[in-house]
């Protein structure tokens, strides 16, 4: 196995897999969903039992899936799961049970258009279910937002540390479009699996240490609350160590477009075209999306005239950025829907219309 | 002062004939008296006490209850989600062979909800042990209908007894997953008399046994009460499981390779 620095052309859904490998993944569990069976299919070809021993199953379900990942990682191990926005609906409850046992993993979200069965095309109508807690109760996911083939790749090893530094589920929520798409891609070198065993995993009660206890079960009043507030504690930690966000021509802009993913790349493209027809328009791009830029948005809102976000949805991450401009300035949303990318042509006619009324 | 020094003659390793297993812990249970999950953890306990596998072995817990069977049982355990525990079980296997791996299950849990990640589970042939209470209904919730729960027999969601017609059928997990390529030992059992409780103290030491071998799938069933919720007083609740739960669920093994080689 290469020790080096790799360049290969690949689809979106295949760099995650090739990436999880060489992060020295300890499992994958997935069941297949258009558009990101390429997951579970490129590991299956590959064979990481034979060389890492990375264990890769296909579950009977997502349900099951996201339940083998459950105790996976209350071994302490570094396991994953991929889906798309019908199948990460299944997920759900386990999501929660993970989040409420502390447990870490890596959950990958290929969304496409929905509600319901919906569409296999791309979209960004997952957001509120990502950043927003997803299952039932109240909980975080940390939110990772890739716009490149390449932070397909460098999400998964980033993923698993947050999770593990946190003890806490992080999903990279993705869309058909980047899972699909082909582009170069560096893939850093193979990684041993960790043989490190975490103090709170199941293993087996030696005779040095307590019995290990993996569960999600508060069943006294007080006992709930406290448990709560410590979650609150970790958010507020993440929140304060973990915002991860990219600008594009905002220093001196008087109109800032905010989009993750697929619509920044577009959005990067609409910059271009605005600011050649003299309108200083900048791009922010959250790269987290929980923990949210924010603080930044505020502080771009107090010299901006304008804020525009730009989602492939009907208006989501939308509400984030009016809560941080706290009513300073107006704030619209555009998006297309049901599987359409955006074109950076409607998004510059978009923002026209806003500032002539 | 003399009669501690004659209490102190009389207690001593060479006299003791029974006491609570080392790996049951000091909490108190919270099962209702009569009940047959109490004497199934102790089983588990002493099978895993006198293996000699406590370290290395990882139990999963069910939503029901026998939730908190990691109260009671003195190893490293897991709580998983309402039927999931084979889903759990099996990954928890996969990612760490040489463990032994078991489930703890009702009926609801398993038979009910659970149904997908215990058929599939079982047809993977996961080298895993599951251990199945069945009682007929739902214990923690307070008396439901359960997908076992014998016709005619009454619950809170069956209240003039269940209906066939309208509710369905009971179901006999055991017997369709002994039908599976992937069990290797099936095996109903009860835990009501003394002699009930050496067989299938025998059946889940059996299992852990196949489990070393990597055989697959082992499955036991333990036909059970609930007191309680059958509001019945214990001895009641045995006779009247005998009477009417093992006929539709008769005693047995389904499937054991090695018992027919004997023969």
């Amino acid at each position: 196995m290469t020790q080096e620095k790799e360049l290969r052309l690949m689809k979106g859904n295949e760099a995650v897999a090739e990436a999880a490998i060489r992060a020295g993944a300890d499992g994958y569990f997935g069941y297949p969903i258009t558009p990101q069976s390429e997951i579970l299919e490129y590991l299956m070809a590959a064979k990481p039992y034979e060389t890492t021993g990375m264990v890769v199953l296909q579950a009977e379900s997502e349900v099951a899936a996201i339940n083998m990942v459950y105790g996976g990682a209350g071994c302490g191990k570094k396991v994953m799961t991929t889906s798309s926005s019908p199948g990460i609906s299944l997920k759900q409850e386990g999501i929660s049970y993970i989040a409420g046992a502390e447990l870490p993993c890596l959950i990958v979200n290929v969304v496409r258009g929905g509600p319901g069965l919906g569409t296999i095309q791309p979209a960004q109508s997952d957001y509120f279910q990502a950043v927003k807690g997803g299952g039932h109760g109240d909980y975080h996911l940390i939110v990772l937002a890739p716009a490149s083939v390449q932070e397909m790749a460098d999400f998964v090893g980033l993923g698993f540390d947050l999770a593990f530094k946190y003890r806490n589920p992080v999903m990279i929520l993705s869309d058909g479009a980047i899972g699909q798409m082909m582009e170069k891609v560096w893939l850093g070198p193979y990684k041993e699996r960790s043989k490190d065993v975490p103090d709170w995993a199941t293993t087996g009660k030696t005779p040095d240490r307590e019995r290990n206890i993996i569960t999600s079960l508060h069943l006294d009043s007080f006992s709930e609350e406290r448990f709560n507030q410590k979650l609150i504690k970790k958010y507020e930690e993440i929140k304060s160590k973990e915002v991860r966000f990219e600008e594009f021509n905002c220093e001196d802009a008087d109109y800032v477009l905010v989009a993750y993913g697929t619509s920044a790349r577009v959005c990067q493209k609409s910059v271009q075209m605005a600011r050649a027809e003299g309108l200083k328009v900048g791009l922010l791009r959250p790269v987290t999306l929980f923990p949210f830029p924010s603080k930044r948005i505020s502080e771009l809102s107090t010299r901006a005239k304008m804020i525009l976000s730009v989602e492939m949805s009907s208006g989501q991450m939308v509400e984030d950025v009016l809560l941080a401009v706290n009513g300073k300035i107006p704030v619209y949303h555009y998006g297309r829907m049901g599987g359409i990318v955006t074109a950076p042509d409607e998004v510059v006619d978009f923002l026209k219309s806003k500032i002539g009324g | 002062m003399n009669d501690t020094n004659q209490m102190n003659d009389i207690i001593k390793p060479g006299n003791i004939v029974y006491k609570r297993t080392d790996l049951m812990t000091d909490d108190i249970l919270h099962y209702c008296p009569g009940c047959g999950h109490s004497t199934v953890h102790r089983i588990i306990a002493e099978i895993i006490d006198e293996e000699g596998i406590q370290s290395e072995t990882i139990g999963i817990s069910p939503v029901g209850c026998s939730v908190y069977l990691y109260n009671y049982i003195d190893i490293d355990c897991q709580e998983a989600a309402h039927g999931r525990a084979p889903a759990l079980a099996t990954a928890i296997k996969r990612l760490m062979p040489d463990k032994y791996v078991f489930t703890y299950q009702g009926d609801g849990d398993l038979a009910a909800i659970g149904t997908a990640e215990t058929i599939h589970a079982c047809n993977r042939g996961e080298n895993i042990l599951i251990v199945f209470i069945n009682n007929g209904i739902y214990g923690m919730t307070g008396g439901q209908m359960a997908p076992t729960t014998i016709p005619g027999m009454k619950s809170s969601t069956s209240p003039y007894g269940r209906d066939v017609e309208m509710m369905g059928n009971l179901i006999k997990m055991t017997d369709i997953v002994a039908t599976l390529p992937g069990t290797y030992f099936v095996t109903r059992q009860s835990v009501h008399s003394a002699v009930n409780v050496r067989r299938t103290k025998k059946a889940i030491r059996k299992a852990f046994h196949y489990q070393k071998l990597k055989k697959g799938t082992c499955f036991v069933e333990v036909v059970s009460n609930c007191p309680s919720n059958w509001k019945m007083t214990p001895v009641e609740s045995n006779k009247w499981m005998e009477e009417n739960m093992f006929p539709y669920y008769p005693l047995g093994d389904l499937k054991d390779p090695e018992k027919q080689q004997e023969k």
